[in-house]
């Protein structure tokens, strides 16, 4: 066996970009992700590195399609990622960026619970020092909140996988599905839980939307690509073909397109599109048939490349601009215009044009959907994918490049940014227009699915032309909610807000009467000990003070070997 | 020959290096001296570990007084063990100490210090290996009163008070273990453990031995701090001298613990403590309050070192828990957290006295910014408390993980579910100290005057500490085997010591 741990060579260029600098730093950068990918293609189907750990077997590497598909996209996603950072001098950033990739790696080549666990929880800790990189109070809250959701996430898995190891007497990572006896269930359920805290479900999607956009402009390219879908890998595995995840996965479509709607922060729309298209993920892992997981999976691929793109177009923007809400931007077309044009067809792509590489996941989701008769969830993604191409595929571009001109002249963003998202459009392309050559080969169920004919390609285009013409109808007329320096108030309210005034409230009364009773008490023996002591002189209540704590812990003493022997004296009785 | 005294070896070094060190006086050569001696102590006591791990029990008659008569030293994977931890610790405690205490402890006392250590050490090593009560009382004051004098050699005042405090109630806490024995051997006529433990069945439901159980029980629960009788703890880790700390906090309070086991499981009997007298009920309450108590006033604390002691006896808490759960996992659990517990505390306490080394307080303000400017130092506390934490690849995580295995093996949910919240409270105290490190700017005087790292005499003993937790959280063959060994062993016992009896009659 002459390949290394499939992690292993991300992490180590991690270790090297500790202690390199300059160019020395930027070619080992380079080099981790390629190394990583051609050591994946030495890899056959099977277990590698199997070893005992507490009487468990433990499978560090465990190889398979799915997993193979998600180790090459994770080294593609981590190279693209490498050469839009290469710019930056910033070693936190370029360490974190990789370990963070690494973990991903390991995570999805894990044969067993633990293994998972322990990369899950270092996904949380090397991600976070991505969002605190930006080295603003806001960015470091935000980076707070992150780490505590995404640790919760691991003490669940975690205390799903106790269970599922004391009940199957295995660790191992395979289907584990809903349906169990006894105290299994409730394992099943905490990792379902775990798995849908980290692929943001609705309601526990906030540490998403909340930390993504807080991101240095590099360190997002890193965030949007790994932790989500880890998540999505996880569910394929673990939990295809739950009927509750197709229920949850339209929700995670629909609901984020209204946020992103009126969203100023075009990197908080993106990261609400991101769980939009996360939600059309596990729509299809929610309906188990080949074609459907195939679609997830395939999906989750091209969602890498395509939310990737566009998040490095807007970090661009960003990074040259120093704005990024909606309100502030405009007419950069005519200084920036090939990140415009690379914009754009990130934008074809999330919104599913015809030969750009949405089309052909999305499609294949949709006609799952179709076939296993789930009318109204089609009919609802049909919506999803409408609204996608209105905010993600319109509004991201028009917003920022076109609308009204604010007057920001500026030039393109540094020659590795546009590298690196140059490729990411190329890959959009290449993967919309050959699927069956690139992405569909590495598909891991049996299919053969054909997304070019007549019906697929001709819904498509109707929809997103009547979705253009209402987007320019609503413009026109006025009726479009305008671009406002805002806070869009979710669900994290009651959280943030509404939670901490009740538990204050509550903690001031408790705090309070606790505090009369302590009061009270301490009034009692001050009184007592001025009483039986002369005041005017002091020392002995010093000599008193210094004393009596030693007896209050002869008084326990004394107590608890009282209590002791009674007990001792009423079982003798008994 | 020497293969012969084995068994009494980690007792007698020590205990016969200590006038001598005294002598010596105060120059590097005393501390080479009692480093080495440390060192040898620890050899043997690997060395005795690996003989009960492959031969099972070593008797030993002191004096060549054949037990029960003459004083017995019993030498099984239980104590052998523990034992190793406490050698380990001493020694890395020791290398450490030779600059830690050039700041916290008065020149003319640096040999006393020599001295008490040692002493403590053979004080802590005879009451891990006798097999008699009242010996183990002997190596208890022993150990004892070492103990108070190394707590008062501090140069801040405020130890002195720490350590009457310390004395008053660990004197009543061995005046209690006396009683105890005391009654006992009035019932019985014999202070061999196991001949106690052979002849107590007769008199099984006799009230003067469960008085004496309730003496021993409260007098040990003292030396260990079980919560309501742990007040003198965090004054004496406070102000004792940090090298102190580190060795006392990692190896005084577990060798209370194991005594607590060993009288609990060789003298009373299992059955009798735990299901006729409900003890398991009690201890169980205690411990989860004491996780729970403590680990909220750690939070709320300012000084780092009276967090780390409050800590401290939240984890005892975890190892008290353990063996409430009366069963082979749970006494696992302890045994593990034993040891771990050791690695851990030993490398906190160690990166504090550091700080303080370099800073000259330990108040978590005196940490703000010191990331940059100690990194390894900090690093070091990071993983360590990374370790307390519970995080995995960290022993850590392995005690929390047999912990919670054995509370899910007799269903217990919600203890299960409370240790994993009492984790959680340690990310509290343990990440206030992180974010000052790491996440604030150093204060103004600190600022200007550049803060070093500490020497490497100080930081290899650390990073022993430290990299021991990192190995043991990923290779556990070594603890858990031991651990199970000691464990299997303590839960058969009673019928070994029946057999044993019928041996010498």
């Amino acid at each position: 066996m002459s390949n290394m741990i499939p992690f292993l060579p991300l992490m180590l260029g991690a270790l090297a970009a500790l202690f390199l600098r300059g160019w020395a730093r930027n070619i080992i950068m380079l080099a981790a992700p390629i190394v990583g990918a051609l050591n994946l293609m030495g890899f056959e189907h099977g277990v590698f590195w199997a070893m005992e750990f507490m009487g468990y077997s433990l499978e560090l590497v465990k190889v398979d399609k799915l997993s193979l598909m998600f180790g090459y996209l994770f080294h593609l996603a981590a190279l693209i990622a490498v050469i839009y950072a290469l710019h930056v001098k910033d070693t936190v950033q370029h360490v974190a960026g990789l370990a963070y990739a690494s973990s991903a790696v390991g995570a999805v080549f894990a044969g067993d619970l633990l293994t998972l666990f322990v990369f899950w929880e270092l996904l949380a800790l090397t991600s976070v020092f991505l969002i605190w990189a930006r080295r603003t109070d806001r960015a470091y809250a935000s980076g707070l909140r992150y780490l505590i959701i995404q640790v919760l996430s691991g003490v669940l898995l975690l205390a799903g996988l106790l269970i599922f190891a004391k009940v199957n007497n295995s660790l191992l990572f395979s289907h584990i599905g809903l349906d169990h006896d006894g105290i299994a269930q409730i394992g099943a359920w905490l990792i379902f839980a775990a798995f849908g805290i980290k692929s943001a479900f609705p309601f526990v999607h906030n540490w998403l939307t909340d930390s993504y956009p807080e991101s240095t402009p590099s360190g997002t390219i890193f965030l949007a690509s790994f932790t989500t879908k880890v998540a999505v890998y996880a569910f394929a595995r673990a939990f295809a073909g739950e009927e509750i995840l197709v229920w949850i996965g339209v929700t995670m479509a629909c609901f984020p397109i209204f946020f992103a709607v009126i969203e100023n922060d075009l990197r908080r729309v993106l990261a609400y599109s991101l769980i939009n298209q996360i939600g059309f993920m596990i729509v299809g892992i929610g309906i188990g048939t080949s074609l459907a997981l195939n679609g997830a999976v395939a999906h989750a691929f091209n969602d890498v490349i395509f939310k990737g793109l566009l998040m490095m177009t807007m970090g661009a923007v960003l990074h040259m601009t120093g704005k990024i809400n909606g309100s502030e931007l405009g007419g950069l077309y005519k200084s920036m215009p090939k990140t415009t044009i690379l914009c754009i067809v990130g934008a074809a792509s999330i919104s599913a044009f015809p030969l750009f590489s949405g089309f052909v996941s999305k499609s294949m989701i949709m006609a799952a959907a179709v076939k296993e008769g789930y009318d109204y969830v089609w009919l609802l993604l049909l919506f999803a994918a409408a609204g996608v191409f209105h905010h993600a595929g319109i509004k991201i571009p028009y917003f920022a490049f076109f609308a009204h001109d604010s007057g920001i002249r500026t030039t393109e963003p540094p020659k590795n940014m546009l590298i690196a998202m140059t490729i990411a459009a190329i890959a959009c392309v290449v993967l919309g227009s050959f699927p069956a050559q690139t992405v569909y080969a590495l598909l891991p169920w049996e299919h053969d699915y054909q997304p070019y004919d007549v019906t697929h390609v001709l819904t498509q285009l109707q929809l997103l032309f009547f979705s253009a013409l209402a987007f320019v109808w609503l413009n026109q007329r006025n009726l479009y909610p305008p671009e406002l320096p805002s806070t869009n108030l979710d669900v994290d309210w009651f959280y943030r807000k509404l939670a901490p005034n009740i538990v204050k409230k509550v903690a001031c009364k408790t705090y309070g009467a606790y505090e009369k009773l302590e009061n009270t008490v301490v009034i009692s023996i001050k009184h007592m000990l001025q009483s039986s002591y002369d005041e005017e002189s002091g020392k002995p209540k010093g000599y008193f003070a210094k004393l009596w704590p030693i007896e209050t812990m002869v008084v326990w003493v004394a107590g608890l070997l009282a209590a002791y022997l009674m007990l001792y004296y009423i079982i003798g009785l008994l | 020959m020497l293969e012969q005294h084995l068994a009494a070896l980690p007792i007698l070094i020590p205990l016969l290096a200590a006038p001598i060190t005294f002598i010596l006086g105060r120059s590097w050569f005393t501390w080479l001296f009692a480093t080495s001696t440390s060192a040898l102590a620890c050899f043997f006591s690997w060395h005795l570990l690996a003989a009960a791990l492959s031969d099972g029990v070593l008797s030993y008659a002191l004096g060549g007084w054949p037990p029960p008569w003459g004083i017995e030293l019993r030498v099984d994977t239980a104590n052998a063990f523990v034992l190793l931890a406490v050698s380990t610790l001493s020694t890395l405690v020791l290398v450490y100490a030779k600059d830690s205490i050039e700041k916290e402890i008065e020149a003319s006392k640096h040999s006393l210090f020599y001295t008490a250590h040692l002493l403590c050490l053979a004080g802590l090593s005879g009451m891990l290996l006798t097999g008699d009560a009242f010996n183990l009382f002997v190596f208890l004051e022993v150990s004892s009163l070492a103990t108070y004098t190394l707590v008062s050699l501090a140069s801040d005042r405020r130890c002195l008070t720490a350590a009457f405090r310390y004395l008053v109630m660990g004197t009543i806490g061995a005046t209690f273990i006396l009683i105890g024995v005391g009654m006992l051997y009035m019932m019985t006529g014999t202070l061999n453990m196991l001949d106690l433990a052979s002849r107590i069945d007769v008199y099984e439901s006799s009230r003067t031995i469960n008085t004496g159980m309730a003496f021993i029980i409260v007098g040990v629960s003292i030396k260990l701090a079980l919560f309501p009788l742990h007040m003198w703890l965090p004054p004496a880790y406070t102000y004792a001298p940090s090298a102190v700390s580190a060795f006392l906090a990692s190896t005084a309070t577990k060798v209370a613990v194991y005594v607590m086991i060993r009288f609990i499981f060789t003298v009373f009997e299992v059955e009798h403590v735990f299901e006729e007298m409900r003890m398991d009920l009690i201890l169980m309450v205690l411990a989860i309050v004491a996780i729970f108590k403590s680990s909220y006033t750690a939070i709320v604390q300012s000084n780092v070192k009276t967090v780390l002691a409050y800590s401290s006896v939240a984890q005892i808490g975890y190892m008290i828990l353990g063996l409430s759960l009366v069963s082979v996992t749970g006494l696992m659990a302890s045994f593990i957290h034993i040891f771990n517990h050791a690695l851990m505390k030993g490398a906190l306490f160690m990166a504090v006295g550091a700080v303080f080394y370099r800073v000259g307080s330990v108040d978590i303000k005196a940490f703000r910014g010191l990331g940059k400017q100690m990194p390894l130092t900090m690093a070091a506390f990071t993983i360590a408390g990374l370790s307390i934490i519970g995080v995995p690849l960290t022993v850590g995580f392995i005690s929390k993980w047999y912990l919670v295995t054995a509370a899910l093996e007799q269903n217990h949910w919600v203890i299960a579910a409370l240790v994993l919240a009492g984790s959680l409270l340690a990310v509290v105290y343990i990440g206030r100290v992180i974010e000052a490190a790491y996440f604030q700017e150093p204060t103004e005087s600190q600022a200007h005057n550049k803060i070093k790292e500490v020497p490497w005499l100080m930081l290899t003993p650390m990073w022993v500490l430290v990299l021991a937790n990192i190995y043991f959280g990923v290779d556990t063959s070594l603890t858990t085997e031991a651990a199970n060994a000691a464990s299997e062993w303590l839960f058969q016992n009673t019928e070994m010591a029946t057999t044993r009896q019928e041996v010498i009659k």
